[in-house]
C-alpha cells in the first residue's frame, strides 16, 4: 500500500507542476461539444437526438488524447525502468497512476458536463443517465486504455498505433452507455445497461493492473 | 550489505539479438564478491544491452542469470533489493526537485528516509543548495550526481552502472571511484562499463566484447 500512495502522491504533484497540461484533454472536449451546434444546426430536437452520443465521442477522443502522456515522460527519462527495478509491486503502481491520471484528466470532464449537457438540450433524465454512464465508463476507459499506452511507451509514433489499437475496444462501451441515456429519454429504466458497464469496471479494476504492469516489463525490452 | 551472506551473480550462455543482429552469443560470466568487472567494447558492441539483461530489465536471447544461485526470473524482489542500478537514462522526473526524486525512489525500496538524511548525502555530492531546485533546472553534472546519490542513500549488494563518469567533473569522478572501492572492499559486486579509465586500486577485471559483423 505505501507503494501506491508514494506514487499517487508524486504523480499529482507531477500533474500540476506540468503547467495545467492535463487541462488539454477537457479543453479539447469541450472545443469538440460546443463546435456541433454550430454545425448541424441549433433545432433543439435535433441537438437532443445526437447529443449523448457526441459527449460519449468526444469523452472516447479526449481519453485517447491524454492517455498518450500517461506513461512518456517516465518513459523517455528513464523513471519506468527504476520503477521496474524496484522491489514494490508493479501491478499497485499501475493502478496509482492510472487514477491520478483519471483524477486530473477526466474528473475535470465530470464536472464540467452539465454545461455540455445544457448545449446540447438533454433533458434532466437524459442527463442523470449520462452522468452515470461517464462515471463508470471513464475509468474502464482509463485502465484498458494504459494497457495499450504502457505496449506502445516505447515506439516514437505511438499515438496512431494507440487510437487503431483501443477505439474498437472502446466500441461496446459506446453502445451500452448511449442506449442507456437514450432509454432514459424514453423513460425506461436503465439499470441494465449500467450494471454491465459497472460488471466491466469491476473486472477491469481486478485485472487491467497485472496487464499493464506485464505491458511495461515488455516495454523495456 | 552483503555481510557474511553469499552474493554471487553468474550469467549462462546469453545470446542477445538486436535489430536481427547477433550482438553476443553463449556469453558466461561469474563475479563473486568484492569483485569489479567492467564490459569493455566499441560504441554499439552491446555493452548496454549485456548491463541492461545482467540487471533484469530486458529478457535474453537465449540463457539465464543466477543471483546467488537462484535465477533472477524466480527471486524478483530480493534481487532488486540488492541492486543498484544506474544507465544512461537518470531515472528521475525533471520536474521534481532532488529530494523528491530521491525521497520518492527511497520508498519504492521500501524505505522511508528522513529529509535529513537525503539532504547529507546530497551535501557530501556538492549540491549544497540545490535542495529545492528542480531537476530541470540543474547542469547535466549536476544531475548525474543526483542520479549516483542512490548509491550513497542505500547499501545493496550489486552495483550495476553503465557510463557512470559521464558528464562528471573531475572532483565528481574523484568521488566516485573513492566510494566505488570502498563499496568493493567492502565486499560488494560493481558491473561497470566506461570509456574511460576507471582510476580504482583495486582488482579490475575486464571483459572485452568483440564486434560480432556479420
Amino acid at each position: 500500500m505505501t507503494v501506491f500512495w508514494s506514487v499517487f502522491r508524486r504523480d499529482w504533484l507531477l500533474a500540476f507542476r506540468q503547467n495545467a497540461e492535463f487541462l488539454q484533454p477537457v479543453l479539447f472536449c469541450l472545443l469538440v461539444v460546443t463546435m456541433f451546434p454550430l454545425g448541424i444546426g441549433p433545432s433543439p430536437a435535433t441537438l437532443q437526438k445526437v447529443g449523448p452520443g457526441i459527449i460519449w465521442v468526444a469523452a472516447l477522443l479526449s481519453s485517447l488524447l491524454a492517455l498518450e502522456k500517461l506513461f512518456k515522460q517516465d518513459f523517455l527519462d528513464g523513471s519506468l525502468e527504476q520503477l521496474v527495478l524496484t522491489p514494490g509491486s508493479l501491478p499497485m503502481l499501475a493502478l496509482a497512476k492510472v487514477l491520478v491520471h483519471w483524477l486530473v484528466s477526466t474528473l475535470p470532464l465530470l464536472i464540467l458536463s452539465p454545461v455540455l449537457a445544457l448545449f446540447l438540450n438533454l433533458t434532466w433524465d437524459m442527463y442523470w443517465a449520462l452522468l452515470c454512464t461517464l462515471v463508470l465508463g471513464t475509468p474502464l476507459m482509463s485502465l484498458i486504455g494504459a494497457i495499450a499506452v504502457a505496449l506502445t511507451a516505447g515506439l516514437n509514433k505511438g499515438g496512431t498505433l494507440l487510437g487503431l489499437l483501443l477505439l474498437p475496444v472502446y466500441i461496446p462501451l459506446l453502445i451500452f452507455a448511449t442506449s442507456a441515456v437514450e432509454s432514459a429519454s424514453l423513460g425506461i429504466p436503465f439499470t441494465g445497461q449500467l450494471a454491465i458497464i459497472g460488471a466491466m469496471l469491476l473486472f477491469a479494476i481486478a485485472l487491467t493492473p497485472y496487464a499493464v504492469a506485464y505491458a511495461i516489463k515488455v516495454s523495456q525490452n | 550489505m552483503s555481510g557474511d551472506k553469499l552474493t554471487q551473480l553468474k550469467a549462462q550462455e546469453l545470446a542477445c539479438i538486436k535489430r536481427d543482429k547477433l550482438l553476443f552469443n553463449d556469453l558466461a560470466l561469474q563475479v563473486e564478491p568484492g569483485e569489479m568487472l567492467v564490459v569493455a567494447g566499441p560504441n554499439g558492441v552491446g555493452k548496454t544491452s549485456l548491463l541492461r539483461i545482467l540487471a533484469g530489465l530486458s529478457a535474453p536471447e537465449d540463457g539465464a542469470i543466477f543471483w546467488n544461485d537462484v535465477s533472477i526470473d524466480n527471486i524478483d524482489s530480493t534481487f532488486r533489493q540488492d541492486l543498484i542500478y544506474i544507465g544512461h537514462k537518470l531515472g528521475f522526473s525533471i520536474n521534481l526537485t532532488a529530494i523528491e526524486n530521491l525521497r520518492f525512489w527511497m520508498q519504492q525500496r521500501g524505505q522511508v528516509p528522513s529529509e535529513q538524511s537525503i539532504i547529507e548525502v546530497l551535501d557530501e555530492l556538492a549540491l549544497v543548495g540545490m535542495e529545492d531546485v528542480l531537476v530541470r533546472q540543474m547542469s547535466a553534472g549536476q544531475q548525474r550526481r543526483v542520479a549516483l546519490a542512490r548509491l550513497w542513500l542505500t547499501p545493496a549488494a550489486i552495483w550495476i552502472l553503465d557510463e557512470p563518469l559521464t558528464a562528471l567533473d573531475k572532483w565528481g569522478i574523484n568521488l566516485l571511484q573513492q566510494k566505488m572501492i570502498s563499496h568493493v572492499q567492502a565486499g560488494g559486486i560493481i558491473i561497470s562499463t566506461s570509456h574511460q579509465h576507471f582510476a580504482v586500486d583495486i582488482p579490475v577485471r575486464t571483459l572485452a566484447l568483440e564486434p560480432n559483423w556479420l
